[in-house]
């Protein structure tokens, strides 16, 4: 019954704060919605017994991906009025995603796989059962290759965006830290007799 | 589970709450007092002596006088967020205390089984430490944009700046004590250095302890990374702010500074365990709090020694080298686990094989 009560106070939390995302002018408050949606997004999953992953949630989207956003749009100048000009263009390709997206749920919700009985409900996790152990040992045991592959995409865009952004300039001034610390009184100070 | 239990859970939880929460708050008061007598020691001079005996009475003086201010909120200030911000920033800082374990007591032998004396002892401990301190960007963040004033802007992108660069070194220190204690929870990893000093972490963790300590540094934007709030921003992201909002971002930095204390204690330096065995009949808790007290006055310490990093050396510092000296020392301490021959040395500090 608790289960059942925490499961809709995160879900009606989350798709209002999804709601928040989309709806609100202030695109800092839709950055505050998107943050409070992951929040309610990793109660759910602790709700699953899997709190490793909805641990990382928070960590890498709340404490990085999000921290990275805000800083972008912080930058940002945002002016409504010219936003509102484009609504009208966008109007045709929004309406088609979202009525695909409404045949689509409702073509899977009439195929009976949410029918009462043919959900498969599992069991509550023991409590010595170590949800990050469990991940692990998958992780770099059976998904090792997707997980190396993943590892390797990941670094090939680290190297590639720094490739981009660098200039090497060469008429630019910078700070040689080592020749700085190793001065010596000698090197700066010059007594001039008067 | 009937209706009177849960109420008394709901009791009991909140007992907890506030044993941990009113004691944090204490200290943050006096935490500011010792740190105005210890700096005034160091720089030969008295610190504050005039109210109460001693001065003792000083925070409380000091903290009737926030309250008692106005407090003002700019006309175009984003009025939501500026109020958010501080809450925003305490609230991580007061809420990361929920997993840290003061302890292990039997109650004088009332319990047959010692229990851990933490609200929590969830198993993923650490990574909710971590996934919880990086949130405190959030209230620096917000404080900056809502106050919609030039210097704090600036000051909250250094801080955040600050914060995620020194967050990577941090996780990559606390990476190798879960390689020798081979778990993510709290009470294990204490558990894991039992039996006196040469069995924490410290010693074969020594240059990740140093690491971990000066990253909580400049985490909290103490002193000499405390660029974020120079003269020269008008003292950063809270310029504008003044009373009560402006303590509880003070209250959340000292708070932090405890919770890193309490943390390296935790995981290097041996938790509530004694340095010599014999010595554990003194409690535990006492221990644990007794080397937190230590690394905070090592806080303070650093304050009243160092001068201020520049932007461009704390940035260094951070990414040139924390970040290779960790990442090194996390191969080093894998090489030594699997190599055999090797880890005969290692298994000293090895709990799990």
């Amino acid at each position: 019954m608790l289960e059942t009560a925490f499961f809709n106070l995160f879900a009606g939390l989350s798709i209002f704060a999804g709601l928040g995302v989309v709806l609100s002018r202030n695109t800092m408050h839709a950055v505050m919605f998107l943050i409070f949606c992951f929040f309610n997004a990793a109660g759910l999953f602790f709700l699953l017994d899997a709190e490793f992953l909805g641990i990382i949630l928070i960590l890498i989207y709340v404490g990085a991906v999000m921290v990275l956003f805000m800083f972008a749009i912080m930058m940002l100048e945002v002016n409504v009025s010219k936003m509102r000009d484009n609504f009208l263009q966008y109007l045709p390709l929004g309406g088609m995603i979202a009525v695909i997206l409404m045949i689509e749920f409702v073509a899977a919700s009439t195929t009976g796989v949410f029918t009462e009985g043919a959900k498969a409900t599992a069991e509550h996790l023991a409590m010595d059962v170590n949800n990050t152990k469990e991940i692990g040992q998958v992780l770099y045991t059976k998904y090792l290759l997707g997980f190396e592959i993943a590892a390797i995409i990941l670094l090939v865009a680290l190297v590639g965006a720094i490739v981009l952004t660098i200039r090497g300039r060469k008429d630019a001034k910078y700070q040689n830290i080592s020749k700085q610390v190793n001065v010596r009184r000698e090197d700066r100070v010059r007594k001039v007799s008067m | 589970m009937s209706g009177l239990d849960m109420a008394i859970q709901g009791g009991i939880w909140a007992l907890e709450i506030l044993a941990i929460a009113v004691p944090i708050a204490l200290s943050v008061a006096y935490i500011t007092y010792f740190e105005r007598r210890i700096i005034g020691w160091i720089q030969v001079r008295k610190g504050c002596n005039r109210v109460g005996p001693a001065g003792l009475l000083q925070p409380l003086a000091d903290g009737l006088k926030l309250v008692l201010k106005e407090t003002i909120i700019p006309a175009r200030a984003n009025k939501m967020l500026f109020i958010g911000a501080p809450l925003l920033s305490l609230m991580p800082a007061l809420v990361a205390f929920a997993v840290v374990p003061f302890g292990e007591t039997s109650l004088f032998g009332v319990w047959e089984t010692p229990h851990i004396m933490a609200i929590s002892n969830l198993n993923v401990g650490l990574l909710y430490v971590m996934a919880i301190s990086s949130l405190s960007v959030y209230g620096v963040l917000m404080a900056g944009w809502a106050s919609n004033s030039k210097y704090p802007i600036m000051g909250s992108i250094r801080s955040t700046c600050q914060m995620i660069s020194y967050e990577i070194s941090m996780g990559f220190g606390l990476v190798t004590v879960m390689m020798l204690a081979g778990s993510l929870n709290l009470t294990d990893i204490v558990h894991a250095q039992a039996g006196g000093i040469l069995h924490w972490y410290m010693i074969p963790l020594f240059p990740m302890l140093i690491v971990f300590f000066i990253s909580g540094c400049a985490e909290t934007g103490r002193t000499p990374f405390d660029l974020t709030e120079t003269e020269e921003l008008v003292s950063g992201y809270y310029t504008e702010y003044s009373g009560m909002w402006f303590a509880t971002f003070s209250l959340a930095e000292y708070g932090a500074m405890i919770m890193i204390s309490l943390l390296t204690s935790i995981l290097f330096l041996g938790g509530w365990y004694a340095p010599i065995p014999a010595l554990d009949i003194i409690p535990g808790t006492v221990w644990l709090l007794g080397k937190s007290a230590f690394l905070i006055f090592v806080f303070i310490w650093f304050r009243a020694t160092f001068p201020r990093y520049r932007y461009d050396q704390m940035m260094r510092l951070g990414w040139k080298i924390f970040l290779p000296w960790t990442l090194g020392w996390i191969f080093v301490v894998g090489v030594f686990i699997y190599t055999p021959g090797l880890d005969g040395i290692i298994d000293f500090w090895l709990a799990w094989r």
